[in-house]
C-alpha cells in the first residue's frame, strides 16, 4: 500500500499548521508509515498521560494516523514506522530523508524489515500466487528492507511494537539535545532489575531473552512466559552458545527456525542462525 | 573487650514472632518466601511465609524447587536475587533539578525516608557479601550516603548454612557455612528427635533486647552440639571447589590463556552472572527529562561489565569482545577484587553458576586456567570432580 507523498515539501504551505508555523518555535514532528500494521505510530496516540506536554513542546506537522491537517516540511524530527516493500516505498524514504533533519525509525518492521521479511527466506512470487486472487495486479519487491538500507538513520527504535517510554525518551531527549537513553544489552538485565526469576534456569522454559534487545521491561517472562524476541537482536549475542539451550528445553529444528522467523526474522543475528539451523 | 551475648532456642513459633517483633520495632522484614518456582527474598510478615519444607536442587544453569521431607525453612541456597536488591536497589534516583520562570535551576539532593530493614535468613556467603559491599560501597573517600544509611539501619538475621547445593563453594573462600561476624542474631536451624527448633546467638545488643521480646528458652548443650555438628558436616557437602592456590596471583599469570577462548566461546554475554552476583556493584547514570525541559532527575541503576556499552568511549567500546568482557568479570573478582578493595570479590555462594543459562561454572574456569597455567591438562577438559 503506497502512502501519500509527503504534503506540501515542494510547493506552498498548506493547510492551518502551515500557516502557523512563521511565529511557532517549537520543533517539527512528522510520522510516516511504510509496510507495517500501524503499531508503533499508534504508541504514539497512546501517550495519553503526555500528549499535552508532547503537543506543547512539538508541532505535530505530518501525522495521517492522528489527521489530515498536514504541514508543510522540512520536518525537525521524522519517526518512520514500516519496511521498504515496492519500488515506490524505495522512492518515498529517499524522499523524506531528505526533508527530515532527524530520522528515527521505530519498530521490528523499520528497524529489520518485520514479519513480511518472511519473504526473504523464499521466493515472493510463491506468496503472491497463494494469497491474491489476481497475483499480476501486485508490483513488490523480492525483499523487506529495513529504512537503514536505503537511507541513514539517526536512531533505531526497536520492539513490536515500540515501548511507549522509549519513545517519549527518544523525543524528550531530542527536545533537550542529548542522547537517548535505549540500552542495547540482553533482556535478561531487565528481568533481573525487576526481580523476574529466570525462566529458562527455574522453570526450563525455552526463551529468547540472552540474545534479545532489552526496551520491553522484560514483559514475557515477568508472566512465566519465554521471550519471543520482539526487540530483535541484543547488541551482543552467541548463537552458537545460544541455540543448544532452546534444544535442551525442548526446541527442534522447526521450532527453532520458527521462534527465530517472526517480527525480526531478517535482523542479520536473527537470519544467520535461522540459516544455521536449516542447514543442519 | 568483647561481650558475650547470649544463646537461646527458639521454636517455630519464636520465629513467627521474630518476625512479628521485628515488624512492631516499624522494620520491613524480607526473607526467603517461594514463589514463582523459587525462593525469593521479599517481605515476610510472619513465619507463615517462610519456605518451611522446600529445598533447592540446582546445578549449572539450572533450579529447581525440591519438597523437603524435614520441614526445614533455611535449608536452601543460591536464590535468584542477593540482598543487595535491597540495600544497593537496581535503580535509584540521585538528585533532581527544576527550572524556574525566571530561567535559574535548583537542585534537591535526593533525601526521601531510608527505609528499615530486618533481613532474616542471610546466609553466612552473603553476610560476607555484605561486608564486601560495604567496603566498596561506604567505605574510602567517597561514601555512597543512601547506602550507608539503608545498611546502618538494617537488622541482621544470619542463617548458619546447614544444607549446600551442588554449586555452592564457600569453604573455599572461607565464608561460610558458619556465620562471620556482622549478624544482630544468629540462627542455626535443627530437627532431631528433640524437634524442629532454632538456636538463636545474638552478635549486638539490640540483637539481645529483641531475643528478649520472643518466647525462647536457654540453649541446652543438645541443642548446641547439634547445632554445631550440622553446620561442620555442611563444610563437608561443598558441592564446588576451587583450586587451593592463591587465586589473585592465578588471574594475574593466566591473562592471554587459551581457556579465556574456550570459556568465551560458551558465554552469552547476557550480563545474567553480575546481576545475581551479591558483590557485583557496578551502575550506570541515567539522566532523565521530561518534554517542558523545565525538570530533571539523575538515577542511577544496575549496569554490567558483560554490557558492551558499559566500556563505550569515543572510539567505541574498550572490552569489544567477549572473552575480554568475561576475562574482566573472572579477573576482579577472584584477582584485581583484592588491589582495588583488599579482599575477594567473591563469596563462593554460586549464583553465578546456577543462573548463568549455559551454566558456565566459575570454580571449573579457576581449575581450567590453573591446570593450563601449571602446565597440565589442556584446556575446555573436565574439571576434577568437585
Amino acid at each position: 500500500m503506497p502512502g501519500p507523498e509527503p504534503a506540501g515539501t515542494t510547493g506552498p504551505a498548506t493547510g492551518t499548521t502551515g500557516q502557523a508555523a512563521a511565529t511557532d518555535r517549537r520543533p517539527t514532528l512528522a510520522v510516516w508509515k511504510f509496510a507495517s500494521c500501524d503499531g508503533c505510530q499508534l504508541t504514539l496516540l497512546d501517550c495519553e498521560d503526555e500528549l499535552p506536554a508532547l503537543a506543547g513542546a512539538v508541532r505535530i506537522s505530518y501525522f495521517l494516523e492522528a489527521s489530515s491537517d498536514t504541514g508543510a516540511g522540512p520536518y525537525d524530527l521524522s519517526l518512520v514506522e514500516g519496511s521498504v516493500t515496492t519500488q515506490q516505498d524505495v522512492e518515498r524514504i529517499a524522499h523524506i530523508r531528505g526533508v527530515s533533519r532527524r530520522l528515527v525509525t521505530i519498530g521490528a518492521c523499520a528497524t529489520a524489515g518485520g514479519v513480511q521479511a518472511l519473504r526473504n527466506f523464499t521466493d515472493v512470487t510463491d506468496y503472491l500466487s497463494v494469497v491474491y486472487a489476481r497475483p499480476d495486479y501486485i508490483a513488490t519487491l523480492a525483499h523487506s528492507t529495513p529504512i537503514s538500507a536505503h537511507v541513514p538513520v539517526d536512531l533505531e527504535l526497536r520492539g513490536c511494537p515500540i515501548d511507549r517510554g522509549q519513545l517519549i525518551e527518544v523525543i524528550t531527549a531530542y527536545l533537550a539535545g542529548r542522547t537517548p537513553d535505549v540500552p542495547r544489552h540482553s533482556v535478561c538485565f531487565e528481568c533481573k532489575r525487576r526481580g523476574t526469576v529466570c525462566v529458562t534456569v527455574a522453570h526450563g522454559t525455552p526463551c529468547l531473552g540472552p540474545v534479545t534487545h532489552a526496551g520491553c521491561g522484560a514483559l514475557c517472562p515477568a508472566y512465566g512466559r519465554g521471550c519471543y524476541g520482539c526487540f530483535g537482536p541484543s547488541y551482543s549475542t552467541n548463537f552458537p552458545a545460544f541455540v543448544p539451550l532452546l534444544r535442551r528445553d525442548g526446541m527442534d529444528t522447526l521450532d527453532v527456525v520458527r521462534i527465530l522467523r517472526t517480527f525480526n526474522a531478517a535482523a542479520p543475528e536473527f537470519a544467520a542462525a535461522s540459516r544455521a539451523e536449516e542447514g543442519r | 573487650m568483647a561481650v558475650t551475648y547470649r544463646a537461646a532456642v527458639i521454636d517455630k513459633v519464636g520465629l513467627d514472632a521474630l518476625i512479628r517483633a521485628l515488624a512492631a520495632r516499624g522494620r520491613t522484614v524480607i526473607g526467603p518466601t517461594v514463589r514463582d518456582g523459587a525462593i525469593v527474598l521479599a517481605e515476610v510478615t510472619g513465619g507463615a511465609d517462610l519456605p518451611y519444607g522446600w529445598g533447592v536442587a540446582h546445578e549449572a544453569g539450572r533450579y529447581r524447587l525440591a519438597p523437603r521431607r524435614d520441614g526445614a525453612a533455611f535449608a536452601h541456597s543460591a536464590g535468584p536475587q542477593s540482598w543487595k536488591s535491597f540495600l544497593h536497589p537496581q535503580r535509584e534516583r540521585q538528585w533532581s533539578a527544576d527550572r524556574d520562570a525566571d530561567g535559574s535551576v535548583v537542585f534537591s539532593a535526593e533525601s526521601g525516608p531510608s527505609p528499615s530493614y530486618a533481613f532474616l535468613g542471610v546466609r553466612p556467603c552473603d553476610l560476607r557479601a555484605i561486608a564486601v559491599q560495604d567496603r566498596v560501597l561506604s567505605g574510602g573517600r567517597y561514601p555512597d550516603p543512601a547506602y550507608r544509611r539503608r545498611r546502618e539501619r538494617a537488622f541482621v538475621v544470619a542463617a548458619e548454612c546447614t544444607e549446600p547445593g551442588a554449586t555452592c563453594f564457600c569453604v573455599s573462600m572461607d565464608s561460610g557455612p558458619a556465620a562471620g561476624p556482622g549478624y544482630d542474631l544468629a540462627l542455626t536451624e535443627v530437627i532431631d528427635s528433640a524437634g524442629h527448633r532454632f538456636l538463636v546467638r545474638a552478635g549486638t545488643e539490640e540483637g539481645e533486647s529483641l531475643l528478649g521480646e520472643v518466647p525462647s528458652r536457654p540453649a541446652d548443650t543438645a541443642t548446641q552440639d547439634a547445632a554445631h555438628a550440622s553446620v561442620a558436616a555442611a563444610a563437608d557437602r561443598m558441592g564446588r571447589t576451587m583450586p587451593q592456590v592463591d587465586l589473585q596471583v592465578l588471574m594475574r599469570e593466566t591473562l592471554t590463556a587459551a581457556r579465556w577462548e574456550d570459556v568465551a566461546s560458551r558465554c552469552l554475554t547476557c550480563g545474567n552472572c553480575t546481576m545475581v552476583c551479591p558483590t557485583c556493584f557496578c551502575t550506570t547514570a541515567e539522566d532523565v527529562t521530561d518534554l517542558t525541559g523545565d525538570h530533571t532527575e539523575r538515577w542511577r541503576r544496575w549496569e554490567s561489565c558483560f554490557d558492551l556499552e558499559f566500556t563505550h568511549l569515543p572510539g567505541g567500546p574498550v572490552r569489544a569482545t567477549g572473552l575480554s568482557r568475561y576475562r574482566q568479570w573472572a579477573t576482579h573478582k577472584l584477582g584485581t577484587w583484592y588491589d582495588q578493595f583488599g579482599s575477594s570479590g567473591c563469596v563462593g555462594c554460586g549464583r553465578c553458576i546456577v543462573w548463568c543459562p549455559v551454566g558456565i561454572d566459575i570454580t571449573e574456569e579457576a581449575h581450567a586456567l590453573a591446570r593450563e597455567r601449571d602446565g597440565g591438562v589442556a584446556a575446555g577438559s573436565a574439571p576434577e570432580a568437585p
